[in-house]
């Protein structure tokens, strides 16, 4: 071995290169193989319905993709999936399937409804701010106690995520028709409207409120929390074994349901940018299943938060593309639906392909 | 599934038209109207048997019509959504009239889309607009639907031997009050005596938890059943199993139980919307706030079954005529809600046009529910 | 005449009747989950193949003229989905859980395109048992009206424990699912075992669509569903991957569903969404006050995913 490593000296450097940037490409590329296959499996379903696969794409990427309009109409789509996908891959460090992020993202949008409605009068920066805090402590307080009851209690993720996201939109509804509720909202049981001081806006160029730039800090900051510092190595090894992170010194459960919590936070705050951003007030239209999307998104993603970022677009992209479809093409709303299954399956099923090319292991060329 | 290249054509008109009415700013209804393109959003699927359908029928109307494109969307849900999509229909289709018809679409859609707009016009289902709050380019159109449901518990009244008539709602907003107290009072000029049970399901379209709610009624021994609901089949099915006389909602649920359903109050929105859309095409404007009941043919009664008594049909028709004439009166004073305030005094009454029903928080005396 | 007047008595009567109504599809989807999970691997797409069941299961009822059929084509039709659920899981490498996400999508996505036609005509029903005929209150009667399928969910259910416990076929699954490796020792073909379990969990979820359906409430529509076969596959876990549990939590979850309107129709009318969220708020308690300490737990069978 060391004989070996000291005879290719000169060539190490650049293969290790060569190797490193190979194998990062190797999901990437895989995926987008399986992506197009994915897409010329749905051409078949297409031409087996009777209908023209290729005008069909063509208007998925005319109204998802072709114009400045489709650009602004899937990035703002994409907006409170980046927040709620998180809320997905971040416990899945710790090997954790939380499921619930619906629930942390209507309760958000209700506390950050409720903040602006009992803390008028301030200046706009500091009324987002408390709206921003209440969303996100009522969202991390939210999935946060699904960590603790996993860590405390032994109670499995999962299903007390589902259960827990039943119970947020129950208490939404009754917040909003109920105690919380604005008179003057007549056939829409809303919060009251908050300021406009506190309403935010657009971003510059990209006519998509502010929550996508949210979303894209998040998801950097996440991948930084996770790759590059001790908290995130801590956890992918609590993630891999507890009983060994345990015995190494772990803190598990701080790491358990600080992760849980994060993540809730992050889906508050998803709930928070659509009252503050779209809704103007929080109201039954928060639980629009954002929170279920997120969970395809981060698998999709394999938990990794930047590749986060093109999968929500991807996915953005075709429900964008959904309404002009149904219009040109004479197809039910569901065919996007159809689309997003084909591609999704096939993408999720070439993980099996990993590790079976040498191209992607220069190491291995020379070797025969 | 041969059609697409007539669509195609259809589509390239349009947005030519859509186009030069764009460039040509404001005075351009003749250029306009050679090809109008319409857009039509519903918030669930075209074919419910209610809400949904009942506008789908009103657009199917309108596609009928010369010199028009429909383009429509179902499933479309009241968030950021709805915006893109009627954005989507502008931009590609080149719609300057749309009926995005959930009236969750509203505030904050349409009222963010419309001041970017100011071309198209927004027309809203069921919102109140007002001249110093809204722009210009949106309106609402609402039919008193009320009115139906009065019909609807005058049959209830008269088939009912319990003397107990029931309600499946949705949520407790003042559309829905103003039904569920319609239909009580529409009972009780049968029989003072007849009380509705009202049920709230809490969301617009949950199947299991509407058949469960028309089986807690059945149980407590309502024998006449309407509902307020997106999609009555559910309740008018479970109810038909359940021996109880049925009054429809939305759309006529007749077929699903001929020899129980009594009446229903329909929507005639294909009347509006043709009406609509030829003032459009005259080079008119629809005016900003529209409202219409039986007599404008905005609503409709379902034809009478046959459990309908002669005397049910008597009274019935008599008090469908009195509407007809105008300024019918359903809330007649004194009365009382069921928490005991006065919600209208000696000689006070509120005829169908007056708006102050459209913001109704109160069930009347002899509904057993709460609004909240 | 619709009968006496029961008042208050309205409530527990209503609480078994939804029991036995609500219960049905809940307790065929965890049965399915139930058999699939213990075979090692997770389904979380029985939501979708529920809802296809629901699609399949009415189109072929209408245009069959015969409930069972529909019944026989939703469970076909359900065993393809868990079929191709467990054939690619099978490959190395494949998240199970995340394909099964993926195949709620695609299962809804699949009954919505090819259920437009079938929302508005009205299908056969399935048929049901009277054993209220004893009682003269029309409450009663309804309330124990009870539908084939659930008698044979309660068989299926005892079977299955049996199964479990005392036959060779539950056996091999149980160390299938405790250990990939130990029934390779043994000579079992663990792919091929979970392939299987995958399938027939599938059917099962495919029939309780079907359910829906042709029975209660008993109509194809988009929104026939709400979340009842992700809900069912979450029961499993609370039911301990006991499929005598399953039938239990199925009926428990339904009971409770039933509480909301039941309380409202006897005059209790405020904050019913806390009501509605009865069932959800129970499984929880219970879940937390039987869970105890921290790790795995005991009855879960090994390889499974979900609870490492």
């Amino acid at each position: 071995m060391s004989a070996d490593i000291t005879a290719e000296t000169p060539a190490k450097g650049t293969s290790l290169q060569l190797g490193h940037i190979l194998r990062r490409a190797e999901p990437i590329i895989i995926s987008l193989i399986a992506m197009l296959a994915g897409l010329a499996l749905f051409g078949l379903f297409l031409l087996a319905v009777g209908k023209s696969p290729i005008t069909f794409y063509e208007l998925v990427y005319k109204a998802g993709f072709g114009s400045a309009f489709s650009w602004q109409n899937t990035l703002s789509r994409a907006a409170p999936l980046l927040l709620s996908a998180l809320c997905v891959a971040l416990p899945a460090r710790l090997g954790l399937v939380v499921i619930g992020g619906e629930g942390a993202i209507v309760l958000g949008g209700v506390a950050a409804g409720a903040a602006g409605m009992y803390l008028p009068g301030l200046p706009g920066a500091i009324g987002i701010a408390a709206m921003m805090i209440a969303a996100a402590i009522a969202g991390g307080a939210w999935i946060g106690a699904v960590g603790a009851m996993r860590h405390y209690r032994g109670v499995n993720e999962t299903i007390s995520s589902l259960l827990m996201a039943y119970i947020a939109i129950a208490l939404m509804n009754h917040l909003v028709e109920g105690p919380l509720r604005d008179p003057a909202s007549l056939n829409k049981p809303s919060t009251a409207p908050i300021e406009a001081a506190y309403r935010i806006g657009e971003m510059p160029f990209l006519g998509t409120h502010w929550g996508l730039g949210l979303g894209v800090l998040a998801c950097i900051a996440c991948w930084v929390l996770i790759d590059r510092t001790s908290w995130g190595f801590a956890a992918r090894i609590a993630g891999g074994n507890t009983r060994a992170a345990e015995v190494q010194g772990l803190p598990v459960g701080r790491l358990v349901i600080g992760f849980t919590a994060l993540g809730g936070a992050l889906a508050g705050l998803a709930g928070m940018m659509e009252v503050a951003a779209v809704h103007g007030s929080a109201n039954a239209s928060l639980a629009a299943g954002y929170g279920y999307t997120g969970i395809l998104i981060a698998f999709l993603a394999r938990h990794n938060p930047l590749a986060i970022i093109p999968v929500a677009l991807l996915l953005a992209g075709f429900e964008a593309s959904s309404g002009l479809v149904q219009r040109r093409l004479d197809l039910p709303d569901a065919t996007v639906l159809v689309l997003q299954g084909f591609v999704f399956i096939t993408i999720l099923l070439s993980e099996t392909a990993y590790g079976r090319f040498k191209l992607f292991r220069p190491d291995e060329w020379r070797r025969k | 599934m041969k059609t697409p290249t007539r669509r195609q054509f259809l589509k390239t008109t349009s947005l030519v038209a859509g186009a030069a009415a764009l460039g040509s700013a404001l005075p351009f209804s003749a250029a306009r109207a050679a090809g109008l393109t319409i857009g039509f959003i519903y918030v669930g699927p075209k074919d419910d048997y209610g809400y949904n359908q009942a506008h789908a029928e009103g657009a199917a109307a309108v596609k009928a019509m010369e010199g028009v494109t429909v383009v429509e969307e179902e499933n479309v849900a009241e968030t950021v959504d709805v915006q893109k999509s009627m954005e989507s229909m502008i931009n590609f289709d080149g719609a300057s009239l749309l009926f995005p018809t959930s009236f969750g679409y509203f505030d904050p859609h349409i009222l963010a889309l419309a001041p970017k707009y100011p071309d198209v016009r927004f027309e809203h289902c069921g919102g109140l607009w007002s001249a110093d709050k809204h722009p210009k380019n949106t309106g609402s159109y609402f039919g008193y639907i009320g009115m139906g449901q009065f019909l609807n518990g005058i049959a209830a009244g008269h088939a009912t031997k319990s003397k107990k008539i029931g309600f499946v709602a949705a949520k407790p907003i003042p559309q829905v009050l103003l039904n569920i107290n319609s239909f009580l009072l529409g009972a009780r000029t049968v029989d003072p005596s007849i009380t509705c049970q009202v049920i709230f399901t809490g969301e617009w379209s949950l199947a299991v938890k509407e058949a469960e709610a028309t089986n807690a009624l059945a149980d407590q021994g309502v024998d006449v059943v309407t509902c307020h609901v997106d999609g009555p089949k559910v309740v008018m099915e479970t109810a038909a199993g359940r021996g109880m006389y049925l009054c429809g909602y939305h759309a006529n649920q007749s077929p699903l139980a001929p020899d129980k359903y009594l009446t229903g109050a329909e929507w005639n929105w294909a009347n509006v919307y043709t009406g609509m859309v030829k003032t459009v095409q005259s080079g008119g404007t629809i005016p900003n706030f529209v409202r219409g009941g039986l007599a404008e043919g905005f609503i409709k009664m379902s034809p009478l079954g046959p459990a309908v008594s002669d005397a049910a049909r008597k009274q019935f028709t008599e008090t469908h005529d009195a509407i007809m004439k105008g300024n019918y009166a359903v809330i007649n004073g004194p009365m009382k809600d069921n928490k005991g305030n006065v919600i209208a005094t000696a000689g006070q009454s509120f005829v169908e046009t007056d708006v102050a029903l459209e913001s109704m928080d109160y069930l009347v005396d002899g509904v057993i529910g709460s609004t909240s | 005449m619709t009968g006496a007047d029961i008042g208050w008595w309205g409530v527990p009567l209503a609480i078994l009747g939804g029991a036995i109504r609500v219960s049905t599809p809940f307790l065929f989807v965890s049965l399915g989950e139930c058999l699939t999970e213990r075979s090692g691997r997770i389904n979380l797409g029985l939501e979708g193949t529920l809802v296809f069941g629901a699609m399949s299961g009415y189109a072929v009822a209408y245009e069959t003229n015969s409930a069972w059929l529909g019944v026989l084509a939703a469970a076909i039709a359900g065993s393809m989905f868990g079929l191709f659920h467990g054939w690619i899981c099978k490959l190395p490498r494949v998240n199970d859980i995340a394909i099964g996400i993926a195949l709620m999508l695609f299962g809804m996505g699949l009954a919505f395109f090819f259920g437009k036609p079938y929302i508005q005509p009205v299908a056969p029903d399935l048929p049901a048992f009277e054993f209220g005929a004893w009682s003269s209150l029309p409450q009663m009667q309804a309330a124990l009206k009870v539908n084939v399928l659930f008698l044979v969910g309660i068989v299926l259910a005892i079977a299955m424990a049996w199964m479990f416990r005392a036959t060779r076929l539950g056996l091999t699954i149980r160390v299938v699912g405790d250990s990939t490796d130990s029934a390779r020792a043994l000579g079992i073909n663990p792919d091929l075992v979970r392939l299987l379990a995958t399938g027939a969990g599938g059917a099962l979820a495919g029939v309780a669509g079907a359910y829906l359906s042709l029975y209660y409430p008993g109509s194809w529509n988009e929104g026939i569903s709400s979340g009842q076969g992700l809900m069912a596959v979450a029961l499993v876990i609370f039911a301990r991957w006991n499929p005598i549990n399953c039938f239990w939590a199925a009926l428990m979850f339904g009971g409770a569903g039933a509480l909301g309107p039941a309380l409202q129709s006897v005059g209790v009318s405020q904050g019913y969404y806390l009501f509605y969220a009865a069932p959800y708020v129970l499984t929880l308690v219970v879940l937390v006050a039987t869970s105890s300490g921290r790790g795995l737990l005991a009855s879960a069978p090994g390889s499974l995913s979900i609870t490492k």
